[in-house]
C-alpha cells in the first residue's frame, strides 16, 4: 500500500477511535461511578444503556447554542475547538505498536509537552471570552494550576530519557523491553501521574471547574457543542494521559501473547479506569493546597528524583 | 498518602456491594404514611372542611404557592372560597400542614403528580378536598374553638363553661 | 429633659411622659394592654411591670407599673430583671385562661396585640387545667363583630367609647372574673366613631365586620397611603386590597389631622369600589340625549371610546369642562387645561362655589391660620358656629369633644397630676368641661359636652357670631336688635374666648350661609386684635372643595347659561353627578341643550346615564392624586389597587383625550409629576402640592417602598389559574411605590407609609416605630402642605349684618340636614353603611308642628319648586320656627340647593 494512503487510513483510525472511546468513555465514566456508589447508572437507552452517548450527542448538538452577549465572540467560540485539536494532535506521536505511529518523531516527549501546554489556552481564553467572573476565575486557576504542575511534568520525564536515552517515544517502548521504566522510575511516575491529573483538570485537580464554588468555571457560559467540545476535549486528554503514561512507564505495547494494540489499548483502559477511580473516590483539595503541593512538596521530590538518576546513571556509566 | 490509598480500595472493593438503585416504573419505592407528598385537603370526622382559611399555610409557603380566599356559611363557619396550589412551584416542605390549625393541609405519600402541561400542575380546591380524615383521625378544630357555629353554641365546646349571665352579680 | 437609667444605662427622657411610654420610644420592648397614647395610664393591666430602684445602691428594688410611673430624673429601673419578666409572664398566663382557642377564626389573628404580647412574655403553654368561661356575643351593627370570649378585660374599650368619643351604649358589665364588655342589649353602636373599637381592642372582641365579609390576613393585604375622600377633613388613611377589590380602611397616623382615629364613614366608606355599579369599562349610549332612543349602554375598548370621544370634540362649537370637588386636584386641573380656562366650570352650585369663595378669601387675606384637628384638641375654647359637625365633617367633632378636656386637664396639672394618668384626671375633672360654645340651627351630637348651644335660624346664627366679634373688639360692627338673652351669652362667649390662650372657631358652608362664615371671620380676628392665637375651621363638602375653588373655575350656573344662551354644545363632565348638586330641571335643560357629553365617572348615575362616552375613572383606592382638606393641606394619595380593566385616573383619560387623533401621539401628561409640574407652573398658589409627597423617583437605598407586606403571600399561585407563569407585579411610573414585596425596609417618609410593622409588632401597634415619640409626630414631619399661609396684615371687619329671620306668611325655609351616613354620594353605596341610613323626613319646630297639628311620625307634603315631596315628620322643640330641614343628598331631593323656599 501506499505509504501516504497508509498514513491517512491510520489518521482515520485513530481519529474515528478516538472520539467513538471520547463517547463511550461518557456512559463507562457514568456506570462506573454509579458501580462504586452502589447504584446502577444509566441502563435504559441500549444494551446497558450503553447508547446514552448517543441520547447524549443528540441532546448536545440539538440545544440552544448561546453565545452571551458581553463575551469576546471570536475567542468564545474558537476556545473549545482547541482544546479538542490540540489534544488530538498530541496523539499523532503514540505508537499504537511496533513502527504504528501517525509520525516518529525523534522529539517525541518534547512535541507531547508543547502540546498538552497548548491545551491550556482553550480554558484561559474560554474562561476569559465568556465575561463572566465565575468563568474568569477558572481560567485564572487553569492557568495557575497548568504553571506549577507543567514544571515538574518535564522533569519528571528526564528520569525516563535518560534511562533510555532518547525522546523518541519508539525508542523509549523499545527500551523497557527488559523492565518497565515505573520499576526504577516509580517516583517519576508518580509525579508525572499527578501532573497529568492537573494537566487534564480531572478530580480531584478539578479547581478550574468546581461546581461546588465556581458554578462551572470556565465553562459556566457555554452550552450545545461548544459545551460538548470541552466534554470531548476531557475525555482525549484523559485517554491522551493514559496512552503516555502507559508508553513511558508500562512498556507501551509490550505484551505477551496478544498482539501488541491490544496490549496498548488495553494497559490504556486500565488506566482511564484508574482515573475514573481518583474521581469516585477522592475530594478535591483546596486550591491553595494544590498550589503549596505542588511547589513545594512534588517540586523537590522530581528533583530529587532528577538527580539520583542522573547520579546512578553517571555512576554506571552509560 | 495511605489513606487515600485506603479509600481508594475502599471505594473499588463498592463495585461488589448490593445496588441501592429501585428500577421505579417497574419497583415501587416504599413511602412512609408520613412522607410528603402530594397535598390534600381532609374533612373532620363529621365530614366537614377542615380548613377555616386562616392563611397561614400560604403565610408560611416559603414558596409562595398557595392562594385562598375565605368566605362564610350561613353557619358562621369559614372555609376557603377558593383554594389554589401551584404544585409546578411546590417544593415539598411540608411547612403548610405544620402550619394548619385544623389538620386541614396535609401531604401524602404519593408522588406521581408529573404532568406534560405545566398549567395542569395548578390545583383547585375541588382537586386537593378528599372525602376523609387523612393521617390524623378524630380531630374536630370546632370542638375546642370558642366561636359558635351552627350547631355547636357558646359554652358547648370541649372544655367550656355555659356562657355568663352579664346582667347577674355573680 | 430627665436622664434615667434602664438596665443599668442612662437615656434621656421627657419627665412629663411616663416609663411605658419613654421605654417604648426609646426603642424597649415593654408589653402593655390599658395603655393607649390617646387614652392615657389607668393602670388596669398590671402587664408594663419593670423594676424600680430607689438609688444607685438599692438592688432590691420593687415591681411597679411602668405606665404609672413617671420618667422623673434619676429614675432606675430594670426591663430585663427575672422577677419582672416572670411577673409579666404570669400575667399573660392568667389572661390567656380563658383565651379561646380562636386564632385561626379570629379576625385579629396576625395582627393582634395579645398575640404579640404574648410571644414577647414567653408564654407559650396553658397550664390551667380547668374549664374556660364563656360569654354570649351581641350583634352591634353591620360595622363591628362582637366575640366576647376573647377579651381580656383590659378596659381599653369602654374607655374610648365613652371617654374619648362620648359614646353611651358601650359598658363594662357584671364583676370578676366575668366582665362583661357590651351594650344592655343587642342593637347598633350608636357612636359616629365605633369602628375605632376595631383598632382599639388589642385583641378580638371588636373586629371590622365589612372586612369579615371579604376576610384577608394583614400580611396579605397589599395596601397603599391614601386619604379620605368622605368629607373635607383629609383624614389619612391605609387602603387594604386583595384580589382586586378594597377590603378596609384602617387609620393612618396623622398627627396633625386623625391622629389615631377615623370616623365610621371614613372606615366603612369604602366599599362603593367593589360595587357592581362601578363602571369598569368605556360605555357608548347612542343618542342618549333623546330619550325615545335611549337604550343600554354598550361597553367597549378604550381606543374605541377616545376615538368616539375625540370625533364629537372636534365637531364641537365649544367645549365647556365641569370640574368637580370629589375628583383630585390633578383631574381637575387636567380638564381646565384641556377645555381653556374660559370653558371650565368648578361643578358647584353658584351658592356654594361663593362660599367657598368667601372661605378662601378669608383665609387667604385674613391674618389667621387655618386650625388643624390637632389644634381644635389642644385648644381650651371652641366656638362652633352653625355648621353641625358631628354629620359634616365628623373625625372634628371627635376632636372637639376632646378640647372639652383641655380646661379640667390644667386643673389637674396645677394639681400635680401627670398629664397621662388619665384616671386622675378624670377623677379631678368630674362632670367639668372646659368652654365650648354651639350654635346651630337644631341640637347637635356635641350638645352634651358644651357650656352652653343655642339654636337658632342661620342668619340669627350669624347675627350672635357678630355680636361675639363685637362684645371681643370695639371696632367691630356692631349688631342691632338682639335680644337680652343673646347678648348676654355673646360676652359669656366672648369671655371663654377672650380668656383662652388657644381659641378656636369652627363654622362651614353646610347652611348654606355667607355671614356665618364672615361672622366667624370676624370672631377671630376681633381674638387676633386682642393678642390671642386665634385659629379658624371652615368645613367645606367635600374632599377637595377648596382644591376646586382653588382653580378659579366659575359655578354651574354659568355652565348651563353658556348652553342656553350660549354656543356651547359639547360638555366634559369629570366625577360629577349635576343630579347631586343642582335641580334635576335645570340639569336636564342643561343636558338636553347638549350635542355630546362625555362623563368620567367611577360609579354609574343619573349623569353617566345620559353621557354619550363615559369613560371609567379610578376611585381614590386606584388613583394617584392629591386633595386638599378644609385647611388647605394638600395631601397625596396612592393607588392601593392596580386598576383593573380600562380604569383609570381621570386626568390620565384627558390627558388621552388632549392629546389628538393620532394613537401614537404622547398624552398631554404621562406621569402624575408631569401634571404636577404643569399645574403649579400655571398656579403658584399651589406650589406646595409638589412637595405634599415625594415625586416618583425617590428612593431609599435604591429603591421603592413596598405596597405588600414582607410576607404577602401566594404570588405564585394567585393568578395561577390564568397562567402557571407569574406576571410580573405591575409597573409604577407615577409614585415611589411598587406592587410588591420586595423593596426597602426603612420607615418611609410618612406620606409613603402603606403599613405599619415591625419585627414583634405585628398589630396597629407597630405605629409606634413610626413616631418620633410614641404618641408624638410622624417620624419625618406629618404629611402634606398647607398651600394657604396666613397674611402678616391685620383685615377689615365684615361689616354686613344681615336681618334677623322673620318668616315671610306661609312660605318655610327648608335647611339641608347633614347625615354621617346617606350625605356623602359615595360612601352611600357601602353596603354596611348603607344599613345606616336613616329614611328621608322632615324636621319641624315644635311652635309650627303645634300650629299645625302635626303629630310625629305624619306624613308631611312639602311643596319645592312645585314638586311633592311626602315625608314623615320630626317634631324638634330647638329648631326654629319658620325652618325646616330634610336630609341632604338623599335619592328624591338630591339636587335641591339649601336654603330653598318651601310649603306645606
Amino acid at each position: 500500500m501506499n505509504p501516504t494512503i497508509q498514513t491517512l487510513l491510520l489518521i482515520q483510525g485513530v481519529l474515528v477511535g478516538l472520539l467513538t472511546l471520547a463517547g463511550l468513555l461518557v456512559w463507562v465514566e457514568r456506570r462506573l461511578l454509579a458501580l462504586w456508589q452502589d447504584r446502577l447508572g444509566p441502563n435504559r437507552c441500549g444494551p446497558g444503556g450503553i447508547l446514552i452517548f448517543v441520547a447524549d450527542g443528540i441532546k448536545m448538538f440539538t440545544k440552544e447554542d448561546w453565545i452571551p452577549p458581553g463575551s469576546d465572540k471570536p475567542v468564545f467560540v474558537m476556545a473549545p475547538a482547541i482544546i479538542v485539536v490540540t489534544a488530538l494532535i498530541a496523539f499523532t506521536i503514540i505508537p499504537l505498536a511496533p513502527g504504528v505511529s501517525i509520525l516518529d518523531l525523534n522529539i517525541g516527549i518534547l512535541f507531547f509537552l508543547a502540546l498538552s501546554s497548548m491545551g491550556i489556552y482553550s480554558t484561559v481564553l474560554g474562561g476569559w471570552a465568556s465575561n463572566n467572573k465565575y468563568s474568569l476565575l477558572g481560567g485564572l486557576r487553569m492557568s495557575a494550576q497548568m504553571f506549577s504542575y507543567e514544571v515538574f511534568m518535564g522533569l519528571s520525564l528526564m528520569g525516563v530519557v535518560i534511562l533510555s536515552g532518547s525522546l523518541n517515544l519508539h525508542d523509549i517502548v523499545k527500551a523497557q523491553s527488559g523492565m518497565w521504566f515505573v520499576v526504577p522510575q516509580f517516583l517519576g511516575f508518580l509525579i508525572f501521574l499527578f501532573a497529568g491529573l492537573a494537566e487534564t483538570h480531572r478530580l480531584p485537580f478539578d479547581m478550574p471547574e468546581a461546581e461546588s464554588e465556581l458554578i462551572a468555571g470556565y465553562h459556566t457560559e457555554y452550552s450545545s457543542m461548544k459545551f460538548g467540545m470541552f466534554f470531548v476535549g476531557e475525555y482525549v486528554g484523559v485517554t491522551l494521559i493514559s496512552a503516555i503514561i502507559v508508553t513511558l512507564f508500562f512498556g507501551g505495547w509490550q505484551g505477551p501473547l496478544l498482539p501488541p494494540v491490544v496490549w496498548f489499548f488495553l494497559k490504556t483502559m486500565c488506566f482511564i479506569l484508574f482515573f475514573i477511580l481518583l474521581r469516585a473516590a477522592i475530594p478535591r483539595p483546596r486550591f491553595d493546597q494544590l498550589l503549596a503541593w505542588g511547589w513545594k512538596f512534588v517540586l523537590p521530590v522530581a528533583l530529587l528524583n532528577l538527580i539520583a538518576t542522573g547520579a546512578i546513571a553517571l555512576a554506571r556509566g552509560n | 498518602m495511605f489513606s487515600m490509598l485506603k479509600t481508594l480500595w475502599l471505594v473499588f472493593k463498592h463495585a461488589f456491594h448490593k445496588r441501592v438503585t429501585i428500577q421505579y416504573p417497574e419497583e415501587k419505592a416504599y413511602l412512609a404514611p408520613r412522607y410528603r407528598g402530594r397535598i390534600v385537603l381532609t374533612r373532620d370526622p363529621d365530614g366537614g372542611e377542615r380548613c377555616v382559611a386562616c392563611y397561614l399555610c400560604a403565610v408560611v409557603c416559603p414558596v409562595d404557592c398557595i392562594a385562598l380566599d375565605s368566605a362564610e356559611d350561613r353557619h358562621g363557619r369559614r372555609y376557603p372560597s377558593t383554594f389554589r396550589i401551584n404544585f409546578s412551584r411546590c417544593i415539598y416542605c411540608g411547612f403548610c400542614e405544620e402550619a394548619c390549625p385544623t389538620y386541614a393541609i396535609q401531604l401524602v405519600p404519593d408522588v406521581e403528580m408529573a404532568e406534560y402541561n405545566r398549567q395542569d400542575m395548578v390545583y383547585e380546591k375541588e382537586h386537593l378536598l378528599i372525602n376523609g380524615q387523612g393521617k390524623y383521625h378524630g380531630y374536630n378544630y370546632y370542638k375546642v374553638a370558642g366561636l359558635a357555629i351552627g350547631g355547636k353554641a357558646k359554652g358547648e365546646a370541649e372544655n367550656e363553661t355555659p356562657p355568663v349571665d352579664p346582667k347577674s352579680l355573680f | 429633659m430627665a436622664t434615667i437609667h434602664i438596665d443599668g444605662k442612662p437615656y434621656e427622657a421627657d419627665p412629663e411622659k411616663n416609663l411605658l411610654q419613654t421605654s417604648l420610644t426609646l426603642g424597649f420592648d415593654l408589653p402593655y394592654f390599658c395603655w393607649h397614647p390617646a387614652l392615657g395610664s389607668v393602670g388596669a393591666c398590671r402587664q408594663c411591670a419593670v423594676r424600680q430602684y430607689r438609688n444607685e445602691e438599692d438592688t432590691q428594688g420593687q415591681i411597679v407599673m411602668a405606665c404609672m410611673v413617671p420618667a422623673a430624673d434619676g429614675t432606675r429601673i430594670s426591663i430585663e430583671d427575672e422577677e419582672a419578666r416572670e411577673f409579666r409572664r404570669s400575667v399573660i398566663e392568667w389572661l390567656m385562661v380563658n383565651h379561646p382557642h380562636d386564632c385561626a377564626v379570629c379576625d385579629e389573628g396576625g395582627e393582634c396585640h395579645l398575640q404579640d404580647m404574648t410571644v414577647m412574655t414567653g408564654h407559650a403553654y396553658r397550664r390551667f387545667r380547668f374549664r374556660k368561661r364563656t360569654f354570649n356575643n351581641q350583634y352591634l351593627g353591620p360595622f363591628i363583630n362582637h366575640e366576647m370570649n376573647r377579651c381580656i378585660q383590659c378596659y381599653r374599650c369602654v374607655r374610648y367609647y365613652k371617654d374619648y368619643a362620648g359614646g353611651r351604649d358601650l359598658d363594662a358589665f357584671a364583676s370578676h372574673n366575668h366582665v362583661y364588655f357590651g351594650r344592655s342589649e343587642d342593637g347598633i353602636l350608636e357612636n359616629e366613631f365605633s369602628g375605632n373599637l376595631v383598632e382599639v381592642c388589642p385583641t378580638g372582641v371588636f373586629t371590622d365586620k365589612t372586612l369579615k365579609t371579604h376576610y384577608t390576613r394583614k400580611w396579605d393585604l397589599q395596601s397603599a397611603p391614601s386619604v379620605c375622600a368622605h368629607c373635607s377633613l383629609g383624614c389619612n388613611t391605609l387602603v387594604g386590597t386583595r384580589y382586586g377589590g378594597a377590603r378596609r380602611i384602617l387609620n393612618r397616623y396623622h398627627y396633625d389631622i386623625n391622629g389615631y382615629f377615623l370616623c365610621d364613614r371614613g372606615r366603612y366608606g369604602y366599599e362603593f369600589v367593589n360595587r357592581p355599579e362601578r363602571i369598569r369599562h368605556p360605555l357608548l349610549h347612542e343618542g342618549a340625549h333623546d330619550t325615545e332612543t335611549y337604550s343600554k349602554p354598550e361597553t367597549c375598548s378604550a381606543d374605541v371610546a377616545l376615538k368616539e370621544a375625540r370625533i364629537r370634540l372636534r365637531r364641537a362649537n365649544r367645549i365647556i369642562g365641569i370640574g368637580s370637588p370629589r375628583a383630585s386636584l390633578e383631574s381637575n386641573y387636567a380638564l381646565r387645561s384641556l377645555v381653556g380656562e374660559d370653558n371650565f366650570f368648578n361643578g358647584l352650585p353658584a351658592a356654594e362655589s361663593h362660599l367657598v369663595t368667601v372661605a378662601l378669601e378669608i383665609l387667604r387675606h385674613g391674618p389667621v391660620r387655618s386650625a388643624s384637628l390637632r389644634e381644635i384638641e389642644e385648644a381650651d375654647a371652641v366656638l362652633v358656629l352653625g355648621e353641625d359637625i358631628t354629620q359634616t365633617a365628623p373625625r372634628m367633632a371627635l376632636a372637639v369633644r376632646q378640647s372639652v378636656m383641655r380646661t379640667p386637664r390644667e386643673t389637674a396639672r396645677k394639681l400635680g397630676v401627670p398629664a397621662w394618668h388619665d384616671r386622675a384626671i378624670r377623677d379631678v375633672a368630674q362632670s367639668d368641661r372646659g368652654p365650648l360654645f354651639i350654635a346651630a340651627i337644631d341640637e347637635t351630637r356635641l350638645d352634651d359636652v358644651s357650656t352652653a348651644a343655642i339654636t337658632r335660624a342661620p342668619n340669627d346664627l350669624a347675627r350672635f357670631g357678630f355680636a361675639v366679634a363685637r362684645a371681643l373688639h370695639p371696632e367691630a360692627p356692631p349688631v342691632d336688635g338682639l335680644s337680652e338673652s343673646d347678648t348676654t351669652l355673646a360676652r359669656q362667649v366672648s369671655d371663654a374666648l377672650a380668656n383662652a390662650d388657644h381659641p378656636v372657631i369652627i363654622t362651614g358652608t353646610g347652611l348654606g350661609n355667607e355671614a356665618l362664615l364672615q361672622a366667624a371671620a370676624n370672631v377671630a380676628w376681633a381674638l387676633l386684635r386682642c393678642e390671642k392665637p386665634a385659629a379658624l375651621a371652615f368645613v367645606v363638602p367635600e374632599a377637595n372643595t377648596f382644591g376646586a375653588g382653588m382653580l378659579d373655575g366659575r359655578p354651574l350656573r354659568e355652565a348651563y347659561d353658556a348652553v342656553s344662551s350660549g354656543d356651547a354644545d359639547t360638555a366634559i363632565i369629570l366625577e360629577n353627578d349635576l343630579y347631586q348638586r343642582t335641580h334635576d330641571v335645570d340639569v336636564d335643560r342643561f343636558l338636553g341643550g347638549l350635542k355630546s357629553i362625555i362623563a368620567l365617572d367611577s360609579l354609574r348615575n343619573a349623569t353617566t346615564d345620559r353621557a354619550h362616552v363615559v369613560l371609567p375613572a379610578g376611585t381614590f383606592a386606584e388613583s394617584d392624586g392629591t386633595f386638599v382638606n378644609n385647611e388647605t393641606r394638600a395631601q397625596r394619595f396612592f393607588q392601593a389597587l392596580p386598576p383593573e380593566g380600562d380604569i383609570a385616573e381621570s386626568w390620565r383619560w384627558l390627558g388621552r383625550l388632549a392629546a389628538g387623533s393620532a394613537p401614537s401621539e404622547e398624552p398631554a401628561w404621562k406621569y402624575l409629576d408631569t401634571i404636577i409640574d404643569a399645574m403649579v407652573a400655571d398656579y403658584p398658589e399651589l406650589r406646595g402640592v409638589r412637595d405634599a409627597a415625594p415625586s416618583a423617583d425617590f428612593r431609599s437605598n435604591g429603591a421603592r417602598f413596598p405596597r405588600s407586606p414582607r410576607r404577602f403571600s401566594g404570588r405564585t399561585a394567585i393568578h395561577a389559574q390564568f397562567d402557571v407563569n407569574e406576571p410580573s407585579p405591575p409597573a409604577d411610573h407615577d409614585s415611589p411605590l411598587s406592587f410588591s414585596m420586595e423593596g426597602s425596609t426603612a420607615v418611609p417618609p410618612a406620606s409613603l407609609v402603606s403599613h405599619y410593622w415591625s419585627p414583634g409588632w405585628n398589630s396597629v401597634q407597630a405605629l409606634n416605630k413610626f413616631q418620633e415619640e410614641v404618641g408624638g409626630a410622624n417620624r419625618g414631619g406629618p404629611p402634606g402642605i398647607c398651600l394657604i399661609q396666613p397674611e402678616k396684615n391685620l383685615h377689615p371687619f365684615f361689616t354686613e349684618i344681615p336681618a334677623t329671620f322673620r318668616r315671610s306668611g306661609e312660605k318655610f325655609v327648608v335647611l339641608g340636614l347633614p347625615h354621617i351616613f346617606g350625605s356623602d354620594e359615595l360612601s352611600r353605596h357601602a353596603p354596611a353603611l348603607a344599613e345606616r341610613i336613616p329614611h328621608a323626613y322632615v324636621t319641624i319646630s315644635d311652635a309650627d308642628a303645634r300650629a299645625r297639628g302635626v303629630s310625629e311620625g305624619d306624613q308631611l307634603v312639602l311643596r319645592i319648586f312645585g314638586r311633592e315631596h311626602k315625608l314623615p315628620a320630626r317634631i324638634r322643640p330647638k329648631l326654629a320656627p319658620g325652618i325646616l330641614g330634610i336630609p341632604m343628598g338623599f335619592p328624591g331631593h338630591a339636587g335641591l340647593v339649601f336654603p330653598v323656599d318651601g310649603h306645606l
